[in-house]
């Protein structure tokens, strides 16, 4: 302990002495501040010399923790010294981070000091002092005495306060400021919380349009139940009955995945709009009249219960494969027909899948953002609003932060509901030992209302996708179905005259995705799964907290963690706005709980007696991890890679704040292309897109797949 | 203290408002098997993990070697567990499992290699290094976790009810292979069972638990002819528990069962309600009474081949009896005469 202690504390002495304490112009790995040791390269060091007396605070912490690993101290108090040092030192630093701010102190005692974004020099130093603390902390014999897990927990525990619930709170301080700098108070705002333009009921009443909080809530709602009837028909087929194509159905599930939002909702236009296909064919033929219907509540329930119905049938076939088979079998040993086994005991038994499928429905159509900002039109929901409210002609960043609150409350609700629901009730019928029944098959009349519900709504999600592929192929949908390349081209095109140079437009936003989730998407699931392992594996004080607080962030939909980051790191002390840092950060912290649960899942299946075992043969934690966990996580860690890669590249909600000129992303392009009418040019992009994420899923499954195979070889040598 | 002793000294652990065990102090001499016996939840396990190092206590102080290790991680304590399930890692073969502990202590890869199969040898097991363990049976998977334990030459060696994944013939088998490679190597080890039989075959001595204290500690044979207590007496080898009452003091001091006066042999310091231990085949049955002997009826009888089994029905209670094949066996219904040697009862408080 003493060396890791001793490690930790000179090595954030050397950053405090060397690196550039604030930000440097260009990015600190370019090293220009290397020959600028004086400018803005200058080390925390020669600020406390030039004035800026208040750096020191951290340098001390340093200090205390490096002496009392020399001086002839009791353990015990070693530990303590840590502690206190790591603890004082990380004040001292946060507290004039928030302090002097790039404008100036808060505080008028400390004069006219001004600093700007804490840069890698500061980073540094807080992670030593963090490790110091920690390592301090299992001194002192908690987590079992294992500087590893503490200094984990403290690493997590740091990075989703810094991360996740910082920014949070600046939505609440926004949304309480008072106009002018007068203070906060509470004057402003309840009447803009309660505003009725919010909360206005006015199409049920019948007195204009109603509030985008209603709104939200019902279409909420409608998508809730609307996936979950869908999503059980298709997991009844797939479970319950001989059907044919049931690969076919499975298939569907990837499909939400892999799809970049806009993309159901242009296809639904080219369909329903006012020059869509149907439209036009129903025109023609029965002379119906061409309405912009397509574009208000209607469309967006439509085009979400395309987009999710997927997700409850992925949660639903899981709860109705988890049916014991010999619960059924023994259902109608007593007598009961299939009807009554189906009414009496299997349905009974799906009710808590039911409620997660709805309240995951309920949370994905709140959150969404994409289909209402393509289909929208007049109908307002929270997530556009709060779009709106910040890139609209009138930017209010206060409005944004109260509809922010309101659209967190609901999922929050929803969130908390379904864990407490969940949590009474124990509907577990699968054990451990080996089943062999067989599930109870649906009776005729059941059988066929899944068929007629699912297989038409199958056919359709085919068609809008078979549409896409089409209509990035043809001049202009609707008027000239001419086949062209034209859109690839302008998006893609590439120019070989003295080199080659890609020249498409598409290029900027493609690589520069590409490039920030494929770093992101390692570093989510490092995240993820360490967060999972302590869940899992670990026990500490504080660990129920811990747990709901990660828990949480599954529940904050992405355009207020957009927002939050906005208002956060928009200047100092941490000020990140328009780097490429900030989008890797973004897509750490929002695609995060695909890892935790994928690694909870994973780690649940290893006995606990392994690490235990690995423990007690000599190994720390860390061996651990790395030699037992990890390898027999493989497939696991690479399914969360994966999943976090592809989600950064279809993620829209959160980032559409944050990008600039110089970090473009992809969905992003096609925003502006859709906000433009370029549907063509959209749709290209988006089946690249798809392709792409096709391809990263497929190789996943040719590597796991391949693994398998490598292991039973050596079985068989 | 001397190397491999483990001392407890007011150790207890409690998960918030659980108890799992109080105030314990207990010592295990170096070289020593000794069991931890008793029904489950009685905080044994607990106990155990403690030594390892995978619970920290609560309160009190561990010794290990003469060494306070209440706040040394698992990792740097010098003791070696083998787990109930074995716990083998199912991604590295058995060669590799036995030299793990080896290895992550940094020792060159051909010493840990040959010390590796030095243990598979002292488990019998040469040759099985190359293969999976999921490729192995019970048994040898069982072997390969002791040999991956003993390897690192540990101060102790914890087991885990090691043999509860076995099937009952094979039990017997591997837990006197354990016992003679711990006697061999002269190793302290700590054993964890609910099996008495077991308890009693493989130890030095037992610690029987419950309701997370210890309620006796001894030899097998202490435990088993002296019993500090009714629950000691049931545990450890099946015991007829009757009611009786001491009478008089001193010399004539006499023992009243079922308003029956019988003579008391053994010392005792017990007064009044007492209960009165009988194994089961300490009794004898007979058609007919004999000197203050209890009537009881048959109630079931199990033919068992080398044995047979009777529970009775009296006035002091349900009495379950082993006696040698008879020609004519007792049936069910049959009238009979319960009775024993003086010098086989014991007595315990009630």
């Amino acid at each position: 302990m003493t060396r890791i202690v001793r490690f930790w504390s000179l090595l954030g002495i050397t950053a405090f002495l060397l690196l550039p304490w604030y930000m440097v112009q260009g990015g600190f790995w370019t090293f220009g501040w290397v020959t600028d040791p004086g400018g803005t390269g200058a080390s925390a060091a020669l600020h406390v010399a030039s004035g800026r007396i208040w750096l020191l605070g951290p340098a001390l912490g340093l200090l205390g923790a490096v002496l009392a690993t020399v001086l002839p101290l009791s353990q015990a108090a070693r530990a303590r010294a840590w502690l206190v040092c790591g603890v004082a030192g990380l004040a001292l630093l946060i507290g004039q981070a928030l302090l002097i701010l790039g404008t100036g102190p808060r505080l008028a005692a400390l004069g006219d000091a001004a600093q700007p974004g804490m840069g890698a020099g500061a980073f540094v130093v807080s992670v030593s002092l963090l490790f110091v603390m920690t390592t301090g902390i299992s001194a002192l014999g908690r987590g079992r005495g294992d500087a590893f897990v503490t200094g984990l927990v403290g690493l997590i525990v740091a990075l989703v306060a810094v991360f996740v619930f910082y920014p949070m709170a600046f939505i609440f301080v926004q949304a309480f400021e008072l106009r002018g700098g007068a203070g906060f108070g509470l004057s402003e705002f309840v009447p803009r919380f309660f505003s009725p333009q919010t909360w206005s009921l006015g199409c049920v009443t019948g007195s204009g349009t109603c509030g985008a909080a209603f709104n939200s809530l019902m279409l909420g709602i409608l998508t809730g139940l609307g996936t979950t009837l869908l999503g059980l028909s298709f997991a009844l087929i797939f479970t319950r009955t001989d059907f044919r194509a049931k690969r076919l159905l499975r298939a569907l599930t990837i499909l939400p995945i892999i799809t970049p939002p806009f993309v159901i909702g242009l296809a639904l236009i080219l369909l329903f709009g006012r020059s869509g296909s149907i439209t036009e064919f129903a025109h023609w033929a029965f002379g119906m009249e061409k309405t912009r219907w397509l574009y208000g509540f209607w469309g967006v329930w439509l085009a979400q219960m395309l987009s999710f119905t997927p997700i409850a049938f992925l949660v639903l076939i899981g709860v109705v494969e988890g049916i014991s088979p010999s619960m059924e079998e023994a259902s109608q040993t007593l007598d009961a027909n299939r009807w009554q086994t189906f009414r009496r005991v299997s349905l009974p038994l799906m009710r808590p899948g039911l409620a997660n499928a709805f309240l995951l429905g309920f949370i994905e159509s709140l959150a969404d953002f994409g289909n209402p900002l393509v289909l929208g039109g007049n109908f307002n929901v929270l997530s556009t609003e709060i779009y709106f409210a910040i890139v609209g002609t009138v930017a209010d960043p206060a409005k944004a932060a109260i509809l922010s609150m309101t659209l967190l409350a609901m999922t929050l609700a929803a969130f908390v509901l379904q864990r407490m629901w969940l949590g009474r009730k124990s509907y577990a019928t699968v054990t451990g030992k080996a089943d062999n029944g067989q599930n109870a098959a649906l009776n005729p009349g059941l059988k066929w209302a899944c068929y007629l519900t699912a297989l038409p709504w199958a056919a359709f999600t085919l068609m809008i996708y078979v549409l896409i592929a089409f209509g990035s192929f043809v001049k202009l949908w609707g008027y000239d179905h001419s086949f062209t390349l034209q859109h690839y081209k302008q998006a893609f095109g590439i120019v070989v005259r003295n080199g080659v140079h890609f020249v498409g437009a598409a290029w900027d936003s493609y690589v520069s995705t590409l490039t920030i989730a494929a770093i992101s998407a390692p570093l989510t699931a490092a995240v993820g799964l360490a967060t999972a392992y302590l869940l899992v594996r670990q026990r500490f004080t504080g660990k129920n907290v811990f747990e709901f607080s990660t828990m949480l962030s599954f529940a904050i939909p992405g355009t207020v963690i957009g927002v939050a980051y906005v208002m956060a790191f928009n200047f100092p002390p941490i000020e990140l706005t328009g780097t490429a840092l900030i989008l890797v950060l973004v897509f750490i912290f929002r695609n995060m709980p695909v890892g935790v649960r994928g690694g909870i899942a994973a780690m649940s299946q290893l006995d606990k007696s392994l690490d235990e075992a690995s423990i007690m043969l000599g190994a720390n934690s860390f061996t651990t991890l790395r030699r037992v966990i990890l390898p027999l996580l493989g497939p696991a860690i690479l399914a969360a890679v994966t999943y976090s890669f592809v989600r950064a590249i279809t993620s829209v909600s959160a980032v559409i704040f944050l990008v600039s000129a110089r970090h473009n992303l992809a969905t992003n392009f096609i925003v502006g292309r859709v906000e433009n009418n370029e549907f063509g040019i959209a749709i290209a992009y988006s089946v690249v897109l798809i392709v792409t994420m096709l391809a990263a899923i497929l190789a996943l499954q040719a590597v796991i797949g391949h693994r398998r195979l490598r292991r039973s070889d050596r079985v068989a040598a | 203290m001397t190397k491999g002793s483990v001392r407890f000294e007011n150790v207890a652990k409690r998960y918030g408002e659980v108890t799992a065990l109080k105030p314990l102090t207990l010592d295990i001499a170096p070289g020593t098997l000794c069991t931890l016996l008793g029904p489950s939840g009685c905080g044994k396990t607990t106990t155990l993990r403690l030594i390892a190092g995978l619970e920290s206590a609560s309160e009190g102080r561990i010794l290990i070697g003469g060494e306070d290790v209440t706040n040394l991680s698992a990792t740097y304590r010098r003791v070696s567990m083998v787990f109930q399930s074995y716990a083998l890692f199912p991604h590295m073969t058995v060669a590799e499992n036995v030299a793990y502990g080896l290895t992550v202590k940094r020792m060159p890869r051909r010493e840990a290699q040959s010390r590796a199969e030095a243990g598979l040898e002292m488990v019998g097991l040469t040759g099985f290094g190359d293969r999976l363990p999921s490729e192995l049976s019970g048994g040898q998977q069982q072997r390969v976790a002791v040999a991956r334990a003993i390897v690192l030459e540990p101060e102790v060696l914890l087991l885990d009810e090691p043999l509860s994944n076995l099937d009952a013939k094979l039990r017997r088998h591997v837990r006197e292979e354990i016992r003679q490679i711990q006697q061999r190597l002269g190793l302290t080890a700590v054993y964890v069972t609910h099996d008495q039989e077991e308890a009693m075959a493989v130890s030095d001595r037992i610690i029987v638990m419950k309701n997370a204290e210890i309620a006796q500690a001894g030899t097998p044979h202490d435990l088993y002819e002296r019993p500090a207590s009714a629950f000691i007496a049931d545990f450890i080898g099946d015991a007829n528990l009757i009611d009786a009452e001491i009478i008089g003091s001193g010399q004539t001091k006499r023992i009243r069962v079922d308003g029956i006066d019988h003579k008391l042999v053994m010392q005792t310091t017990l007064t009044g309600a007492v209960k009165l231990v009988l194994r089961p085949h300490q009794i004898a049955l007979s058609a007919t009474p004999r000197t203050d002997s209890i009537p009881a009826e048959v109630s079931y009888a199990a033919y068992l081949g080398n044995h047979i089994q009777y529970s009775l029905t009296s006035n002091v209670g349900e009495i379950f009896a082993i006696l040698p094949p008879l020609e004519t066996p007792f049936r069910r219904g049959d009238n009979l005469f319960v009775s024993w040697r003086s010098e086989d009862i014991r007595l315990v408080s009630q």
